[in-house]
């Protein structure tokens, strides 16, 4: 009986290994296909789809840097640097006021930041459109600076928020004995506390901005403002018959976003499971 | 009264977080209720009350509906693959006993969720291609050269094709969390069953289902939520077409506002997309009370 059962659960495991690396090799495939396409020839992409490129050299990839990519990797930088720093500071900003400081309406005002979690982007396009052409900031960097800092407030908050209640009330009293104005706690002593969750939220923040379309598609139309998800549609329109540069901007553009999840791996799930869980 | 003052003054923390929102995220919400009811051109700046004649056009607009189906579709097999496969998946995951090859095959899993939609929409456009796509070519080699087609082509495989692509590319981030909320159940409830004698299926069951019940309702919301909202990988890989049949709300809100300059009829489109959201996040809000989130 014991045997059997346990030869069972040898066929089993089997079975479960193998699914589980069948599915890391379908995960994988499309990817690595990718990087190696943008070591090929056209010819050579056209030819045998699963065949090595015969001559590995970076001219794909200085090809696309020059045709635009380095371009929108700048403003895609820019625009995830600035949004990045304006969101995390502003949800911090008001997590501490809706948390530590004693103002009136606070569940309303809480219910109001937090409910625009609930909207979708898509939702409020067309006056978005209208509102950012009125005041002259359509297709510039602007528009998605603002865009994506107002519409990241209110998960940002979310997060910050639910950290900094289970900080024990005793270090705002010891601040306050000690003579530290609001602004000293907040930024001396509350802020350093919060690190766990400023960097997940920071991470986050990344991920969305780095790889955000919609608003980055309607509001930017000139090369100089172009982020690259919207660049590489470009390029591809551009130069769609030089398929291996489109790949080599495509690696260029997926690989910062990849090796951060590596590195920050653990602050990304933490805020995720935080985010959601709560 | 200078507590009060006091007080007041404290709403200065709030201001510039209620501010954004109020007028990016609220004012035109608000907003796109009142341009819905008007016929407008963006360009010459003319708008003329309809009332609600836009949602009439709407209920008699073939594309809309099949767009709205497109999402139903789109929703119900995210559910399947991205909530209870990714269950499934992640208690596998979790059941494997070397923890560097869990944290690896999370790792692995969860790299095309980390990669933008337009890279994936793109790499899939290029995989589905009839002549130099790998599908294809796998396919003839693997003697199935009558299955070879079109993918993204033709209007009856080119919304599956689309979906696959999600799946592909969103199955790693639920997982990753399912495997977090497996992580929790406590260590000794899966050991007193072993004791009992329940096997690993009945441990899945009767352990590991209803102990993440609360995430697997917060999943599925998310899931919804994230399926009405598609446009991304519409928009990267077919624009909606051939023939408007892979064309979902947010695609024919773009469309019918920004390229057939019909913007009070993407304003409708927007409220029925806002009707959804809300009634999903509405259901948000009933599963999350049940936890006492404090306000």
């Amino acid at each position: 009986m014991v045997t059997r059962l346990s030869f069972l659960g040898v066929i089993a495991r089997v079975f479960m290994w193998a699914f589980l690396l069948a599915l890391a090799v379908v995960v994988l495939y499309p990817l690595l296909w990718m990087t190696l396409n943008g070591f090929k020839t056209n010819a050579e992409l056209f030819g045998d789809p699963f065949a090595l490129p015969l001559d590995w050299s970076f001219d794909n990839y200085a090809k696309a840097w020059n045709r635009g990519v380095s371009g929108y990797l700048g403003t895609s930088v820019l625009v995830t640097l600035t949004s990045t720093v304006a969101t995390v500071f502003i949800s911090a900003w008001a997590a501490y006021g809706l948390t530590r400081v004693d103002i009136p309406l606070n569940r309303t005002l809480t219910a109001a930041v937090l409910g625009g979690l609930m909207l979708a982007p898509t939702v409020a396009l067309v006056p978005l459109v209208r509102l950012f052409q009125s005041l002259g900031l359509y297709n510039t960097f602007w528009a998605l600076l603002i865009l994506y800092t107002a519409f990241r407030i209110p998960f940002t908050t979310f997060l910050i928020r639910a950290y900094m209640i289970d900080l024990p009330r005793e270090v705002d009293e010891a601040a306050e004995m000690d003579g530290a104005g609001r602004w000293t706690a907040f930024w001396r002593i509350i802020l350093p506390m919060c690190k766990p969750i400023l960097t997940s939220t920071v991470l986050l923040h990344i991920l969305f901005t780095w790889n955000e379309y919609l608003f980055a598609m309607i509001f930017t139309s000139g090369s100089g403002v172009q982020t690259l998800p919207v660049g590489l549609t470009s390029l591809m329109s551009k130069h769609g018959t030089d398929y291996p540069v489109v790949f080599a901007g495509m690696v260029i553009a997926a690989l910062p976003v990849v090796l951060l999840f590596f590195l920050g791996q653990r602050y990304i799930v933490k805020g995720l499971a935080d985010g959601i869980g709560k | 009264m200078r507590a009060t003052l006091r007080r007041t003054l404290g709403l200065a923390w709030v201001l510039p977080a209620l501010v954004l929102v109020g007028v990016f995220v609220y004012l035109p919400l608000v907003q796109n209720l009142q341009f819905s009811t008007a016929k407008w051109d963006i360009y010459s700046g003319g708008q003329e009350f309809v009332g609600l004649g836009n949602y009439t056009k709407l209920a008699e607009d073939p594309v809309f509906w099949s767009s709205l189906g497109n999402n139903v579709l789109y929703a119900a097999v995210s559910i399947v693959f991205q909530v209870f496969g990714a269950l499934l998946l992640a208690a596998l995951i979790e059941s494997v006993r070397s923890e560097r090859w869990q944290r690896a095959l999370r790792a692995i899993y969860f790299i095309p969720s980390a990669i933008s939609l337009t890279v994936a929409g793109l790499l899939f456009y290029f995989l589905y291609e009839p002549n130099l796509g790998p599908l294809n070519h796998a396919l003839r080699a693997a003697g199935l050269g009558e299955l070879a087609q079109a993918w993204l082509g033709q209007e009856s495989t080119a919304m599956s094709a689309i979906i696959a692509m999600s799946q592909w590319q969103g199955f790693g981030y639920s997982t990753l969390l399912f495997a977090v909320a497996i992580q929790r159940i406590p260590g000794e409830i899966y050991g007193a069953a072993a004791i009992d004698g329940v096997g690993p299926v009945g441990r899945f069951f009767h352990v590991t289902v209803p102990l993440v019940r609360e995430m697997t309702g917060l999943m599925a919301i998310v899931t919804l939520s994230g399926a009405f909202q598609v446009f991304n990988e519409v928009m990267v890989m077919t624009a909606g077409g051939p023939n408007n049949s892979t064309q979902v709300l947010g695609t024919w809100l773009y469309r019918s506002g920004f390229v057939r300059n019909n913007f009070g009829y993407a304003a409708a489109i927007a409220t029925v997309l806002f009707a959804i959201t809300l009634a999903v996040a509405v259901a948000q809000l009933w599963v999350t009370r049940r936890r006492r989130v404090e306000w």
